[in-house]
C-alpha cells in the first residue's frame, strides 16, 4: 500500500523537485496552490498527486532548497507557504540545465524514429 | 495513534496544512457551483488517504527507525503488561542474573581495573633484597642507603617498617600503630599533607630530632583537628615527638595491613641497635619510583650490577643480596586477582543461565502467538520488522532488570563487604561508580539481544498457511528442540558452577580439620605494652616484673595458664634466627647458616597452646638467668637440621644474640611437636618451618632490655571455657599491675584462625551462592520445558490413557523425557568442569580440581533436582482425564 505511492515518488521525484522549484520561482506559495499552479500551466495534465507533492515538499525542506512559513490565507487561514532559498535557485538552474539536456537527447532519439515512420 | 513528543508539534503542523489544503480545495469546488456535500466528497476524493499522505510525508522526516523502534517499544510493553506472570517470572531471573554480575564487577572494578590513586601509579614499584631464602626479604638500613644514593633509575626510593607506640600524655594511654618511614615516602607517592609538612631530607638520619607526622584520624581524635597542633609535642613510648604534618585520611600505602597507622615516624628514630647492622632482617621493605622512561627491566639490571658491587665491597653481609622489584599493582593485588577473575567467569555462568532461562519462557510464550505472528505477517509486516519487535520486548525485559539489578547490587555488594577478607585491598573504594552502570547497561542489553534473537528469529519465520489453518498449533517440533537444547545448556552450566563450589567446600572442610599442632580453643591472645617506667629499667628489674605478669595473668579467674610470647607466634608473627651447630666451623656469611622460626617463651607455652612435648623435657621454674641456657626445637627441625637424630644435648651457636658475632651457645634439651605458623593452608608451602623455643628470662641482658621498648610483649592464656568475660577480667588484672600498660589487639585463637581462611571463605560463599542461583535458575528451566511438553501433550497423554496407559506408565515417559535432559545436561557438564576447575587450582587445598567424589556428588545432586522439578508437572499429567483431554480441541 505505502509501496505504492513510494513509487511514484521515485519515478516523479527529478520532475515534480523541477516543478515545485519553477513554481516556486514566481513567488512564495502553499502546497495547495502548487498543485494548481502544476495543474493550470500544464494545461490539466499533470495532476500532482498529494501523496507525492507533501513527501516532496517536507524533502525539499529538509534539503533546504525551499523553506516553509506560517501565513494567514486571504481567508485567515493558517497555511504553510514555501518559498525558494538561494540554495533552491542554484539547484533550479542546473536542474532546468540537466532537464534541456534530457529533454534534447530525448527529442534526438525519437526524432530519427518519427522521420523513419514518416518515410 | 499517538506521537511521541517531539514529534508532537511537527505531526500537528502537517495536519494544520493539510488541512488548510482540503479547505482551500473545497472552497474552489464551491465557488464552481458544487454543493457543499459534493465539494467534500470531491475534495477528499482528489486528496487521496489523508492518513497514508501524513505518512508518506513523515517518512521524509528522518529518524523513520527511532519511531518505529518507540512504536516497538510501546507495543512490547504493552504486550508484557498483558502477561504479568511471564513479565514478573523473566524480570526476576535477569534481576538476579544481572544483580549478581553488577555486584561482582563493582569488586572487579574497584580492585582490578581502577588505577592506584597516585599519580603515574605505573611508575611504582615496591623493592626488597633477595636472599637465597627469600625472594622479597626486608632491606637493611645500610644497603637501602646504598640503594638510594647509587641507584641510576629511581627518582625516588623509600622504605617502611611497621611497628608500634604507647602514646601517653593526651588523655588514656593508648597501643597505636605506628610506621617507621624514610623521608621521601610520601613526596615519592605524590601524597599531600592536609597540614604541615612531611619530613626533609635528612630528618630521617639517624640522631636526627624526633618528628612525628601524625594521620588524619588520630589528629582529630585525639588533638580536636586543630592547626595548633603542628610544632607540639606528643609522647610516644615515653619520649617527645615534634609534630611537623598532617597526613590524609584516604592514604595507607600497604593495604594489606588491617589497621593503619596513627602516626609516621623517621626510621633513623627507631632505636633498635641492629639497625646500622648491614645483615639485619628487620622486616623493612621498600617502595620505589622509576624515572619517566625507565623500565622495570633496566631499572632490575641497574640494581643488579649496584647490589654486585655491594657483594664485593661487603662480602661478608651481602654476598648473595639481589634486589627483587615487583610492579606495585602486582604486589598490593597478590593472590586476589585470579580468585576474582574465577569469580567473575562464574558469575558471568549465572548470567548465561538466566538468558537461557528468559529465552526459553520468551520460546515457550512465542508459540501462544504464532497465529498473532502468523497474522501480522499476513497483513504485511516484514521478517524484519517482527525480529525487531520481539528484540524490543526482549530489551525492555533486559532493561528492567537491569534498572533492578543496579538496585540489588547495592544492596548485594554492601553485604559482601561485610564478609569480605581484610586482605582484599582498597576494599573502601568499593562502590557503584559509572563504570559499573556502564558495564550493567552493556550486559542487560547484550542479555536482551542474546535471549531475544533465538526466540525471535524462530517466530519470525510463521509458515502462514499451516500456522493459520491449524489454528496456531503448529510448528512445535522444533520448537521442542531448541528448548531442549537451551535445558541441556543450564544443565551443564548449573554443573561447571556446583562442582566449582563443591570443591571450594571440600578444600574448607579439609582446611577446618588441619591439625594446627595446637589446641586454639579457649586460647586468648593479647599485646601487652610495658609501662614506660620500664623504659631503660635494669634487665633485672624487667626479669622480676615478666616474672610478676605471668603470675598474675595466671591467677585472673577463669585463667587456666598463662605465657609470654617475645618472638614468633603461630599465624601472628614470625620471628626468625641464624644458628650454627656446635662442633661445626661457623659459616664465614650469614647466608651459609641455618635459619629458624624463633618463639620465646616463659614454662607454661605448651600448656596454654596445648602443645605435645615428644621428648625430653620443656622449659620449668628452675630455668632461670643463672642456669645453663637451654633451646626445645620440634620434630620439623630435628628431620631438618639433625636428619631425624636425636637432639637432646646438642649445642648451637644463635647468631642474632651475641652481638659480638661468636653466637650464643644453647644446649637442646627436649623436642616439641610441629605447629602450623603460616595458618593452616599454606605451611606446607613456606620454606622456613623449623622452630626453636627458647625462654624469656634466659634471654641476655641487651635483648631483655629491648622488650619494653619494642614496641612490648604479646601474652597467650588459656581459660578453662569459653569465658565471655575473659577480657574484662584481664583488664582488671591488668589495670591492678599497672594503670599506664594497655592490652591491644585481644583475640581469640579460634578468631585469629578463622580468619585466616577468611578469603577462601568469601569465594566459597560467593561461588556457593552463584551455584545455589544456578540450581534454582536450571531447575526452574527444567520445569518450565517440561510443563510446556506436558500441557502439549494433553491430548496424546489423554490418549494413551484411554488406550490403557497406566499413570505408571504416564508418569515415567515424563520423567524420562525430563530425565534424558538432565543426564546429556550432566554430561556435558562433566566434561567442561574437568576443563574448566584447574583454572582454580590455586583456591583450592587438599583437594584436586578433579576430586572425583566431588564430581559424582554434585552429577547426582544435580539429576536429582532436575528429576524433582519434573515430577511437578508429571503428576499434573497423571491426573489428566482422557475424555477431558480428548474433548479438548
Amino acid at each position: 500500500m505505502a509501496n505504492r505511492y513510494q513509487n511514484r515518488i521515485e519515478l516523479l521525484q527529478g520532475t515534480l523537485d523541477l516543478l515545485i522549484l519553477q513554481t516556486l520561482r514566481w513567488g512564495p506559495q502553499h502546497g495547495y496552490g502548487i498543485s494548481q499552479a502544476i495543474r493550470l500551466n500544464s494545461g490539466d495534465i499533470l495532476q500532482v498527486d498529494t501523496g507525492s507533492l507533501y513527501p516532496a515538499l517536507h524533502r525539499l525542506e529538509r534539503q533546504k532548497w525551499i523553506a516553509a512559513d506560517w501565513k494567514l490565507s486571504e481567508n485567515k487561514q493558517r497555511v504553510r507557504v514555501y518559498r525558494l532559498t538561494a540554495a533552491g535557485k542554484k539547484h533550479l538552474l542546473s536542474e532546468r540545465s540537466r532537464w534541456a539536456q534530457l529533454s534534447d537527447a530525448i527529442a534526438g532519439v525519437l526524432e530519427p524514429a518519427k522521420k523513419e515512420s514518416e518515410a | 495513534m499517538k506521537f511521541p513528543f517531539w514529534r508532537g508539534k511537527k505531526q500537528r503542523q502537517l495536519e494544520q496544512e493539510i488541512a488548510a489544503h482540503l479547505e482551500m480545495a473545497k472552497r474552489d469546488h464551491l465557488d464552481r457551483g458544487a454543493s457543499s456535500q459534493q465539494a467534500d466528497s470531491a475534495t477528499r476524493r482528489e486528496f487521496g488517504n489523508v492518513a497514508l499522505v501524513q505518512r508518506v510525508t513523515r517518512d521524509q522526516w528522518g529518524w523513520i527507525w527511532l519511531e518505529e523502534f518507540l512504536q516497538d517499544l510501546r507495543y512490547g510493553a504493552r504486550s508484557l503488561r498483558k502477561n504479568p506472570g511471564f513479565t514478573a517470572i523473566a524480570v526476576l531471573t535477569l534481576t538476579l542474573g544481572i544483580g549478581a554480575n553488577t555486584s561482582l564487577f563493582s569488586i572487579v572494578n574497584a580492585v582490578l581495573l581502577n588505577p592506584l590513586p597516585y599519580p603515574h601509579p605505573e611508575q611504582l614499584v615496591t623493592l626488597h633484597e633477595s636472599k637465597p631464602n627469600f625472594r622479597a626479604g626486608s632491606i637493611s638500613y645500610p644497603n637501602f642507603r646504598d640503594w638510594q644514593n647509587d641507584n641510576h633509575s629511581f627518582s625516588a626510593v623509600a622504605i617502611a617498617r611497621g611497628t608500634s607506640f604507647t602514646l601517653t600524655g593526651l588523655g588514656e594511654p593508648e597501643q597505636i600503630n605506628a610506621r617507621f618511614i624514610s623521608s621521601d615516602y610520601f613526596s615519592m607517592l605524590g601524597v599531600m599533607p592536609v597540614l604541615g609538612r612531611f619530613f626533609a631530607a635528612g630528618e630521617d638520619e639517624i640522631g636526627a630530632a624526633p618528628i612525628v607526622l601524625v594521620s588524619a584520624g588520630l589528629w582529630k581524635r585525639k588533638l580536636n583537628g586543630s592547626a595548633g597542633a603542628l610544632g607540639k609535642t606528643i609522647n610516644l613510648d615515653g619520649k617527645a615527638y615534634t609534630i611537623v604534618g598532617v597526613t590524609p585520611a584516604s592514604f595507607d600505602l600497604f593495604l594489606r595491613t588491617a589497621r593503619a597507622p596513627d602516626v609516621y615516624v623517621p626510621i633513623g628514630q627507631w632505636s633498635n641497635p641492629l639497625l646500622m647492622q648491614r645483615t639485619a632482617g628487620l622486616g623493612i621493605h621498600g617502595v620505589a619510583r622509576l624515572k619517566p622512561g625507565v623500565t622495570i627491566e633496566q631499572a632490575t639490571a641497574d640494581m643488579q650490577s649496584l647490589t654486585n658491587n655491594l657483594a664485593l665491597a661487603y662480602p661478608d653481609a651481602d654476598k648473595g643480596i639481589g634486589a627483587t622489584l615487583i610492579p606495585f599493582r602486582k604486589d598490593m593485588l597478590g593472590s586476589v586477582q585470579p580468585v576474582l577473575l574465577v569469580l567473575l567467569g562464574a558469575v558471568g555462568f549465572v548470567l548465561l543461565i538466566a538468558c537461557v532461562n528468559v529465552a526459553n519462557l520468551l520460546l515457550a510464550r512465542s508459540t501462544g502467538r504464532t497465529r498473532e505472528f502468523a497474522i501480522r505477517a499476513a497483513l504485511g509486516a516484514g521478517r524484519g520488522r517482527l525480529v525487531r519487535q520481539l528484540l524490543a520486548e526482549s530489551l525492555l525485559l533486559a532493561l528492567s532488570g537491569g534498572t533492578l539489578g543496579v538496585v540489588l547490587a547495592q544492596s548485594a555488594t554492601s553485604a559482601a563487604l561485610k564478609v569480605l577478607p581484610a586482605q582484599l585491598p582498597r576494599s573502601a573504594e568499593i562502590g557503584i561508580d559509572t563504570h559499573v552502570l556502564l558495564f550493567t547497561a552493556a550486559v542487560a542489553i547484550l542479555a536482551g539481544i542474546l535471549f531475544g534473537l533465538v526466540p525471535a528469529l524462530r517466530t519470525s519465520q510463521p509458515r502462514l498457511h499451516e500456522t493459520l489453518k491449524e489454528g496456531g498449533r503448529g510448528g512445535s517440533g522444533t520448537r521442542h528442540r531448541a528448548q531442549g537444547v537451551f535445558v541441556v545448556a543450564e544443565m551443564a552450566m548449573a554443573l561447571v558452577l556446583l562442582v566449582g563450589a563443591g570443591l571450594m567446600i571440600r578444600s574448607l572442610a579439609v582446611l577446618w580439620s588441619t591439625n594446627p599442632g595446637f589446641q586454639p580453643h579457649n586460647v586468648f591472645t593479647f599485646g601487652l605494652s610495658l609501662p614506660p617506667s620500664m623504659m631503660g629499667a635494669p634487665p633485672a628489674t624487667i626479669r622480676a616484673y615478666v616474672r610478676e605478669l605471668d603470675a598474675k595473668f595466671a591467677a585472673t579467674p577463669g585463667v587456666e595458664a598463662a605465657s609470654q610470647s617475645w618472638g614468633a607466634f603461630p599465624m601472628i608473627s614470625d620471628d626468625e634466627q641464624l644458628f650454627w651447630i656446635d662442633g661445626q666451623p661457623k659459616p664465614t656469611n650469614e647466608n651459609d647458616m641455618k635459619w629458624t622460626l624463633n618463639y620465646v617463651v616463659q614454662p607454661d607455652y605448651l600448656k596454654v597452646m596445648g602443645i605435645s612435648l615428644l621428648r625430653g623435657r620443656f622449659f620449668t621454674v628452675h630455668d632461670d638467668e643463672r642456669s645453663p641456657f637451654v633451646a626445645v626445637v620440634d620434630e620439623f627441625f630435628v628431620q631438618k637440621h639433625f636428619g631425624g637424630e636425636d637432639p637432646i644435648g646438642k649445642r648451637i651457636h644463635l647468631h642474632y644474640l651475641d652481638l659480638n658475632g661468636n653466637g650464643t651457645l644453647v644446649q637442646i634439651v627436649g623436642v616439641v611437636s610441629h605447629v602450623n605458623q603460616w595458618g593452616l593452608d599454606s605451611d606446607n608451602n613456606e620454606q622456613l618451618r623449623a622452630q626453636l623455643y627458647l625462654h624469656c628470662l634466659q634471654m641476655p641482658d641487651s635483648y631483655i632490655s629491648g622488650v619494653p621498648g619494642g614496641g612490648g610483649s604479646f601474652m597467650a592464656v588459656r581459660s578453662k571455657e569459653a569465658t565471655p568475660r575473659l577480657l574484662d577480667a584481664l583488664r582488671q588484672t591488668n589495670r591492678q599491675i599497672n594503670s599506664e600498660q594497655v592490652i591491644f589487639d585481644a583475640n581469640s585463637m579460634d578468631n585469629i584462625i578463622s580468619a585466616t581462611l577468611a578469603a577462601r571463605r568469601f569465594s566459597m560463599i560467593l561461588l556457593a551462592s552463584f551455584a545455589a542461583l544456578a540450581l534454582l535458575l536450571s531447575s526452574v528451566g527444567i520445569y518450565g520445558v517440561i510443563s510446556y511438553l506436558v500441557a502439549q501433550r494433553t491430548r496424546e497423554i489423554g490418549l494413551r490413557m484411554a488406550l490403557g496407559a497406566s499413570s505408571t506408565d504416564v508418569l515415567r515417559m515424563v520423567l524420562s523425557h525430563g530425565g534424558k535432559l538432565a543426564t546429556v545436561g550432566v554430561l556435558i557438564g562433566l566434561c567442561a568442569s574437568l576443563a574448566l576447575t584447574r583454572l582454580m587450582d590455586a583456591m583450592l587445598y587438599g583437594v584436586s580440581p578433579t576430586d572425583p567424589p566431588t564430581f559424582i556428588t554434585v552429577a547426582f545432586l544435580l539429576t536429582l533436582v532436575a528429576l524433582a522439578a519434573c515430577y511437578i508437572p508429571a503428576r499434573r499429567a497423571i491426573r489428566v482425564d482422557p475424555m477431558e483431554a480428548l474433548r479438548h480441541e
